[in-house]
C-alpha cells in the first residue's frame, strides 16, 4: 500500500489540496506535489506499460531521470504527450493520462509480447521480421505500429505560446543545488555577472533529504542563507524552472525555461528558451542514482532508493509500508533510516557487501534495522506491484535463501554523476573506480575560441559526491571560473559541510553475480526501451563490441530518457560480456537536450504569420483586392489568377490565357529580380557569369542568357539589359535574386577582387508590370509619353522616357512569344502606373494575369522554366540552348564542367515537346517507361516530363520533358505510367508549340 | 554556434550571423585544366582533425567573405583575415605555430 504519511513532507502544504485526474479517475493531492508524488499518495503504483513487452510499470525516480511515468498531459489544444510525472507540478484541474496501452492500464493485450519475449531478443528489429516475405506487410509491420512509439502526438493545434531571451552573462551556473549555490555566490561575490539555472521549483537540490550539516546549520537554513545573499546581489540572476538544456561552441548554452506549466491560469508564454552567450559555464547538475539490475527489478514498486526517501521527506508519501532495501554502497541506509523515522516497517537491508557499511550502517542498526551482508536479491515477484522478495547470497547462482513478503523495494547501485552538459561540447571523462562512475577529466575540458576550458564541473556532478567535498569543490569551482572570466576573487570562507564516514562501494553489475540466464532475461538495464540485461549480454555474443554499436542493436539508452539511468549499468555489462575493463569500452555520446524540451520553445514567436517575413510587391494590394488567389514564390506572393464571377481558377486560367493572346494582358512581374552590375570590368565579369557573351551587349540593348554552377549545371536565367557602357541590369527568376547576387558577390569578393565592379541587388526598388499581347502597344500608345514604335523600340531594346506622365524605362521583352513590353518604374510609382494602365487598357479588353498563365504561355512557346525544366542536374545542352553558349569565349563558370565525359555523354536525356494522343493532360513528372527492367526489377526509363499544362490556345494538353536521344525521335510514342495506374501515351515533338517562327513577338 | 570576428567590420558574429563556405584558398581549374585538377578542384576537400582554413561570409552584416584559421577539435580560433588573398598571411601562420608547433595544412605550414 502506498499512502500518505503524517509529519513529514516539507515541499507540500496540507492546507492546500489540489484535485486532478488520472485517466479519468479524480484524485487528490497537495500544493507542492509532484503528479508522482500525488499518484503515489492515492495508491497508484501502476502508472504505465513499457514499450516491447507491456509490462506494468510503477514509479521509479523522483524526478528528470524517470523512465517509467510518461503520462498524456492536458487535452485538446493543450495536450502534450510523453512528460515526466516526477517533474509535473500539480495544479488544481491538472487531467493526465497513461500512455502505451491498449485497451486500458489494468488490462493490457500486448502484455502478451511478453510471453514471446524469446522472439524479441535485443536486435529483434533486424532479425526476428525478416522472413518470411509475405508476413512483413500483414504480421510484422501492422505489429510493430502497433506496439511501436510511446504516447500520442497532440491532434490540435498549440494553444500556447512561446519566446526567447537572449542573454549575456559572464558566468553561467546551471544546477541550483547547494553546489550551483555556492558556486554562484563565489563568482557573483567577484562582480561577473552570474546567471544561476536550476531545473526544478527548489534550490539546495538533495541536500534538505540527505541531511548533514553546513557550517553547522541544517542544509536547509544554510540554502535560505545562501538564496538571500544570492538575491541581495545586483549582478546575480536566479531562474527556477529553467533548465540548462544543451551547452555548445563557443560558450552557447541554451536554458528552457517552465513558466506556467505548474499554473496554467497563469497570463504569458508558457515556456521561454534562453538563448545565452556565456563567457565561462559551471555544471553543478549534480549525480544520478543507478538501479540494481536484478530479476523483477521492473515491478511497480521497486524503486531508486534515493527516490523513495525523496518521496518520504519531501511529499510525506510512503511508497509501501514494508519495505525491503537493497544496495552496494551507504546511501542507501540513509533511505532505510529516513523510512524508519517516517514510521515505515524497514524488512531489511541487504547488502551486496560482505563487509558492509560505515557510520550509517551503525545508525540504521542502531535503530533496530535487519542488515544482512553479502545478500543480494535474487528475484521480486508480484504482477501490477511488489507481492515478495527471493533472497540468495551475492556471490551466486541466485539460489533462494528465504522469501520475504513486502510491498516496495528501495534499491541503490551507486551514483553517477550528470556529465551530460559537460560532455556535450567535448568534455571528456575518466573513470573513478573507487566510486564505480565516470566523473569529468578537468585535464580535458570543452575548450573555447581562445582555446581554453570554458566549462567547468562542480560538486557532484564532478564526482564529489559527500556533502563536505561537493562545497569545497563548488566554492573551488565558482572562483577559478569568475577568474577565468576575468574577474578577481575574493577571499571568502569556504562554507564546510559536515563528512560522514562511508565505507567503499563495491560495484555489483548483475545481482547476484552468476545469475542463471531465466533471472538474467527479467533483469532489466533499460527500462523505457525494455532492454534487459540478457539482451546485451547476446549483443556482445553476436559480435558487439563498440558501446555506440551496442545501444543502436539493442536500443539500450535511445528512449526519450537517453538513458539516465542504464546508460552506466548497460556499458558495465558489455563490458563484462566483453571481458574488458569499463574505461576501455567507453560510454556513448551525450548529446542535448538534457531532458526533451518542447517544440514550441524551440519554435518561440517563429509560427504563423511571423514564421518568415511575407514580401508584398507595390501592387500586392490591388491583387488582394481583386480576387487573386496566391502562388508563393520564394517569399513573396505572387497571384496565381483573378478569378471572376465564380470562375473556377482553372477557367480563370484558361480565360486569362485567351485574352492576352487575341487582346492585352498584364502582370506584375516586380518579383523578378533585378541586380545592377557596374564597373570598368562590369561586361568581363558577365562574360564569366553567362554562358553568353554579354560584353559585346550594345547600350539599349536586352539579351537572354544563361548561368551556370562552377559544376556546370543550369542555375539561373534572365533577361540582361546594358544601361551604359559600364552597367548592366541583369534580370534573374523571382527566386533567384538573392543567391544569384551572393553568388556574383563571392566571385567578385574572393577570386576576381582587384577587378573593379560592384554590384547592387535593386529587386524591391522598381516595380515591373509588363503589357503582353496584340493590343499592347495600342494600350501604351493611349497612355502616351514616349515612341513605343517597332522602328525605335524594337524587339530586345529597351528606352527611358514617360508614360502616362510617370516616368519609365521600357523593355522590348517577351515570355510569351507576344508583342510585349515590361514597365519597370520606380517602386513607390508601381501602384499609379498599374492604376493608369488598367483605366487605360479598359477599352482594349486588357485583363490582368497571373502565374499560371504565364507558365502555360511560355510553355506553348517552349520556353524554359528554371525549377521545372531544371533540377540542378541539368545542363543548358540538355535544354536545347546551345545557341545561348559563346563557343569564342576561352572561359565562363561551367564550361570546363560542361566538358567532363558525364556532360558530353550523348546519352544525356535531351529536352522535347510531348503532345498525348487523346488530347488529355500528362502527369507532372510522369516518367516515361523503356523496355526492360533495371537491377532492381522497376521499369526501365527513358525519360520524364517537366512542365505539363493545358493549353487553351491549343485546346490540348501539352508538355515538356527529357528523353533519352528526344530530338533525334521525333513522331514517336512514348508511354507514361501515371500513378493511379493508367498510362498515357504522348507524341515526341517540337518543344515550340506555337507561333514556331517567332513573328508575334517581332511586330 | 561558434564566434567569429568579422575583419572587414570588427564584430564578434555569432554563427546565426554567418553563412559557411567551405575549405578557403583553393585554386581555380577552368578550361584547359585536367580531368584530375579539375576534378580536385571542385571535390576534393580536407578533413582535417586539428588547424583548418574555412571560409565564411558575414552574410548577415557586412557581407563580406572573410577566412578563419581554427582548429576543428578544439574549436580554438586562431584569427581571422580578409579573403583577398591566396594564403595565409604570416601573422596568422605564427599565431597557429606558437599555439600548434610544426603544423601543417595542405602545402601551407
Amino acid at each position: 500500500m502506498s499512502t500518505r504519511i503524517a509529519n513529514q513532507g516539507r515541499l507540500i502544504d496540507r492546507s492546500k489540496p489540489v484535485r486532478f485526474t488520472f485517466n479519468g479517475k479524480s484524485l487528490q493531492g497537495y500544493a507542492g506535489d509532484t503528479l508522482a508524488s500525488a499518484l503515489l499518495a492515492n495508491d497508484q503504483m501502476l502508472v504505465g506499460r513499457s514499450f516491447k513487452y507491456h509490462r506494468p510499470r510503477g514509479i521509479v525516480a523522483s524526478g528528470a531521470e524517470e523512465p517509467n511515468a510518461l503520462v498524456g498531459l492536458g487535452q485538446g489544444e493543450t495536450f502534450e504527450p510523453n512528460q515526466r510525472a516526477t517533474t509535473t507540478e500539480l495544479f488544481d484541474g491538472l487531467t493526465a493520462q497513461s500512455q502505451n496501452h491498449w485497451p486500458s492500464l489494468e488490462f493490457d493485450i500486448g502484455a502478451v509480447n511478453s510471453a514471446f519475449a524469446r522472439f524479441l531478443p535485443g536486435g529483434f528489429y533486424y532479425k526476428t521480421f525478416i522472413h518470411p516475405r509475405a508476413f512483413w506487410k500483414h504480421v510484422y509491420e501492422p505489429f510493430i505500429r502497433q506496439s511501436a512509439g510511446l504516447g500520442k502526438a497532440p491532434k490540435d493545434r498549440d494553444a500556447d505560446t512561446y519566446e526567447h531571451f537572449y542573454v549575456f552573462a559572464d558566468l553561467v551556473v546551471i544546477g541550483g543545488g547547494v553546489a550551483g549555490l555556492q558556486a554562484a555566490k563565489a563568482a557573483g561575490e567577484t562582480g561577473a555577472r552570474v546567471l544561476l539555472i536550476e531545473q526544478t521549483a527548489h534550490w539546495g537540490g538533495r541536500a534538505p533529504v540527505d541531511g548533514g550539516e553546513i557550517d553547522g546549520m541544517a542544509p536547509e537554513d544554510w540554502i535560505a542563507q545562501t538564496l538571500d545573499a544570492l538575491r541581495a546581489m545586483p549582478n546575480v540572476t536566479l531562474r527556477a524552472r529553467c533548465m540548462g538544456s544543451g551547452v555548445y561552441d563557443h560558450g552557447y548554452v541554451l536554458g528552457y525555461e517552465r513558466l506556467t506549466d505548474h499554473a496554467p491560469e497563469t497570463a504569458g508564454p508558457r515556456h521561454r528558451l534562453w538563448r545565452i552567450r556565456a563567457g565561462q559555464v559551471i555544471t553543478a547538475t549534480g549525480a544520478i542514482e543507478r538501479p540494481l539490475s536484478f530479476a523483477g527489478n521492473d515491478v511497480p514498486g521497486v524503486m531508486l532508493a534515493s527516490a523513495m526517501r525523496d518521496y518520504a521527506v519531501n511529499y510525506g508519501v510512503a511508497p509501501g509500508r514494508r519495505v525491503i532495501v537493497v544496495t552496494n554502497n551507504d546511501d542507501a541506509y540513509r533511505t532505510a533510516i529516513a523510512l524508519k523515522r517516517a514510521g515505515i516497517d524497514v524488512l531489511r537491508v541487504l547488502d551486496a557487501r560482505t563487509s558492509g557499511g560505515g557510520a550509517l550502517m551503525e545508525e540504521a542498526k542502531a535503530q533496530g534495522i535487519r542488515i544482512d551482508c553479502g545478500r543480494a536479491i535474487a528475484k521480486v515477484t508480484g504482477g501490477k506491484r511488489v507481492a515478495k522478495v527471493a533472497i540468495c547470497a551475492q556471490e551466486g547462482q541466485g539460489a533462494a535463501l528465504e522469501e520475504v513478503a513486502c510491498d516496495a523495494v528501495a534499491m541503490s547501485g551507486g551514483w553517477s554523476p550528470v556529465v551530460h552538459l559537460w560532455s556535450h561540447c567535448g568534455g571528456k571523462l575518466i573513470w573513478d573506480d573507487a566510486w564505480a562512475m565516470f566523473r569529468p577529466d578537468p585535464a580535458r575540458a570543452p575548450t573555447g575560441a581562445d582555446g581554453r576550458p570554458f566549462v567547468t564541473a562542480a560538486g557532484a556532478a564532478n564526482g564529489e559526491l559527500t556533502l563536505g567535498a561537493t562545497l569545497a569543490d563548488a566554492d573551488a569551482a565558482g572562483k577559478a571560473a569568475a577568474k577565468s572570466a576575468g574577474f578577481k576573487p575574493r577571499r571568502i570562507r569556504t562554507p564546510q559541510g559536515s563528512v560522514t564516514d562511508e565505507a567503499p562501494l563495491v560495484p555489483v553489475w548483475l545481482m547476484p553475480r552468476a545469475a542463471k540466464v531465466e533471472l538474467r532475461a527479467k533483469a532489466w538495464l533499460d527500462y523505457q526501451n525494455d532492454v534487459k540485461v540478457s539482451d546485451v549480454q547476446l549483443a556482445a555474443r553476436e559480435g558487439y563490441e563498440s558501446v555506440e554499436h551496442t545501444k543502436r542493436y539493442t536500443t539500450l539508452g535511445m528512449a526519450t530518457d537517453q538513458g539516465k539511468l542504464s546508460n552506466i549499468n548497460g556499458l558495465a555489462t558489455l563490458s563484462e560480456a566483453l571481458g574488458e575493463a569499463i574505461p576501455q569500452v567507453g560510454t556513448t555520446t551525450f548529446r542535448p537536450p538534457y531532458t526533451p524540451i518542447s517544440f514550441g520553445a524551440i519554435a518561440g514567436e517563429a509560427r504563423g504569420a511571423v514564421f518568415q517575413p511575407l514580401r508584398r510587391t507595390p501592387i500586392h494590394d490591388w491583387h488582394e483586392a481583386h480576387g487573386a488567389t496566391w502562388e508563393p514564390v520564394g517569399q513573396w506572393r505572387r497571384p496565381y489568377t483573378y478569378p471572376q464571377n465564380g470562375e473556377t481558377p482553372h477557367d480563370a486560367v484558361m480565360r486569362e490565357v485567351r485574352n492576352t493572346r487575341q487582346a492585352v494582358g498584364m502582370l506584375d512581374a516586380s518579383t523578378l529580380g533585378k541586380i545592377l552590375v557596374r564597373g570598368p570590368d562590369a561586361g568581363r565579369f558577365l562574360d564569366l557569369l553567362y554562358t553568353n557573351m554579354m560584353s559585346t551587349l550594345k547600350p539599349g540593348k536586352c539579351r537572354y542568357g544563361l548561368m551556370c554552377s562552377e559544376n556546370g549545371f543550369l542555375m539561373d536565367d534572365g533577361v540582361v539589359a546594358r544601361i551604359d557602357e559600364e552597367t548592366f541590369l541583369c534580370h534573374t527568376t523571382t527566386g533567384g535574386a538573392e543567391h544569384i547576387h551572393a553568388h556574383m558577390e563571392e566571385w567578385l569578393q574572393t577570386e576576381w577582387w582587384d577587378w573593379q565592379v560592384y554590384t547592387a541587388n535593386v529587386t524591391e526598388q522598381y516595380a515591373q508590370i509588363a503589357v503582353v499581347g496584340p493590343k499592347a502597344r495600342a494600350v501604351l500608345e493611349k497612355l502616351g509619353g514616349m515612341d513605343v514604335s517597332k522602328e525605335t523600340l524594337p524587339f530586345m531594346a529597351w528606352a527611358d522616357g514617360t508614360l502616362g506622365g510617370i516616368g519609365v524605362r521600357l523593355y522590348r521583352i517577351s515570355f510569351s512569344g507576344e508583342l510585349s513590353y515590361e514597365i519597370a518604374v520606380r517602386a513607390g510609382q508601381g501602384r499609379a502606373l498599374w492604376d493608369r494602365l488598367t483605366q487605360a487598357g479598359a477599352e482594349f479588353g486588357m485583363m490582368p494575369y497571373g502565374t499560371e498563365a504565364l507558365h502555360i504561355m511560355r510553355a506553348e512557346k517552349g520556353f524554359i522554366m528554371i525549377g521545372d525544366e531544371t533540377d540542378g542536374t541539368v545542363i543548358p545542352q540538355d535544354l536545347g540552348l546551345g545557341w545561348a553558349i559563346s563557343k569564342k569565349k576561352e572561359d565562363y563558370l561551367g564550361k570546363r564542367a560542361q566538358q567532363r565525359s558525364h556532360m558530353t555523354d550523348p546519352t544525356r536525356w535531351k529536352l522535347v515537346g510531348l503532345e498525348t494522343l487523346d488530347g488529355g493532360v500528362l502527369p507532372d513528372g510522369a516518367y516515361a517507361v523503356a523496355e526492360g527492367t533495371n537491377a532492381n526489377g522497376q521499369r526501365n526509363v527513358q525519360g520524364r516530363v517537366t512542365s505539363t499544362y493545358q493549353s487553351p490556345t491549343l485546346g490540348r494538353g501539352i508538355a515538356m520533358g527529357l528523353v533519352l536521344h528526344g530530338p533525334d525521335r521525333m513522331g514517336e510514342v512514348l508511354e507514361f505510367p501515371g500513378t493511379d495506374g493508367k498510362i498515357s501515351k504522348a507524341r515526341i515533338v517540337d518543344p515550340v508549340f506555337y507561333d514556331k517562327d517567332g513573328e508575334k513577338q517581332n511586330v | 554556434m561558434l564566434i567569429l570576428t568579422c575583419p572587414y567590420c570588427g564584430v564578434d558574429a555569432e554563427e546565426t550571423e554567418l553563412a559557411p563556405g567551405g575549405e578557403a584558398h583553393l585554386k581555380r581549374f577552368g578550361p584547359g585544366a585536367s580531368d584530375e585538377e579539375f576534378r580536385d578542384y571542385l571535390f576534393a576537400r580536407e578533413n582535417p582533425k586539428g588547424v583548418h582554413f574555412e571560409r565564411w561570409r558575414h552574410a548577415h552584416g557586412c557581407g563580406k567573405w572573410f577566412h578563419a584559421a581554427r582548429c576543428t577539435m578544439t574549436l580554438e580560433v586562431f584569427g581571422t583575415y580578409p579573403a583577398q588573398t591566396t594564403k595565409p598571411p604570416k601573422a596568422i601562420r605564427e599565431a597557429i605555430t606558437a599555439k600548434r608547433p610544426g603544423w601543417t595544412w595542405r602545402e601551407f605550414e
